[in-house]
């Protein structure tokens, strides 16, 4: 029988949780909680949500890329033939 | 513009040809000024950032190896420049951001679960508005740990590439990263909670 941990524990296990690093008696501990404790699943969604969150709002193509003003280029070219 | 392969870009800026140069702006300026405005969050300062990196990658192009795409290499220059200002600016005071982290008794149990989420909420807002509400809560974070979501979530570096950048160690680039994510995690659960409902 594993040592269970606490919700605190598990908070600071849940980096290698969602980015999969989590493995053997550490991963049994983490989802024995999880399945014991409804505020930390939810706790999880939320996180997950996140970051999903995040990478959907600010993935390369999400947005348009601000406008390319011509005097920020002509000012690079000026500076360039200068040094 | 000629839109040339990788290979003959590179060459033809090493041999100093000037409509290269303005190819290679023309391609990559809009997504280094984005990367900027999203680590200074300040217009001004990501213009000049963005003239910064350029310099620096013009003048390091007769060594440049193609070991990375042209754009990979400008992105890398660029996320520097904008560290360099951002370690050169005003210190202030860390801000703390223990509200916005979970909340635990003596025993190490959660006091408060907040709000909760509705499964794939995030997929189903607009795309615009989504933006609106993740970049809005990504700003109000304080710099460093807004920095790391943007270098590790963001810009894709690793934690390790993300320590050096920000100049500590991955254990501290790591526990900021945790932090950061938890506080930006409470900033969005109430708009997608609501948004659930």
């Amino acid at each position: 029988m594993h040592e269970r941990i606490n919700c605190r524990e598990l908070i600071e296990l849940l980096d290698d949780y969602v980015e999969q690093r989590l493995a053997g008696a550490e991963r049994a501990r983490f989802d024995d909680h999880l399945g014991r404790c409804p505020a930390c699943r939810r706790y999880l969604m939320g996180y997950q949500g996140t970051m999903r969150a995040v990478a959907l709002a600010c993935a390369p193509d999400a947005a348009t890329p601000p406008e390319v003003p011509g005097e920020l280029i002509a000012a690079i070219l000026a500076s360039r033939r200068a040094s | 513009m000629t839109d040339r392969c990788e290979g003959e870009l590179l060459r033809a800026l090493q041999r100093g040809d000037e409509s290269a140069y303005t190819e290679l702006m023309q391609a990559n300026t809009g997504k280094m000024l984005a990367v900027a405005r999203r680590i200074l969050k300040d217009d001004e300062e990501a213009y000049d950032a963005t003239q910064e990196a350029f310099l620096q990658a013009f003048n390091a192009i007769a060594s440049f190896q193609g070991d990375a795409l042209l754009s990979t290499w400008l992105h890398r220059i660029t996320v520097n420049a904008c560290l360099m200002r951002l370690r050169h600016r005003k210190r202030h005071p860390e801000t703390a951001i223990e509200e916005l982290l979970p909340q635990f008794d003596e025993t190490g149990h959660r006091i408060e679960s907040g709000p909760a989420w509705t499964e794939n909420v995030v997929d189903r807002l607009e795309s615009a508005q989504l933006r609106k509400v993740v970049r809005d809560a990504i700003d109000r974070l304080p710099d460093n740990y807004r920095t790391v979501i943007v270098l590790r979530d963001i810009e894709g570096l690793t934690t390790e590439e993300a320590a050096v950048a920000l100049g500590v160690r991955p254990e501290a680039a790591k526990m900021r990263l945790h932090r950061a994510r938890q506080a930006l995690r409470t900033l969005l659960a109430p708009h997608f909670a609501a948004e659930a409902e």
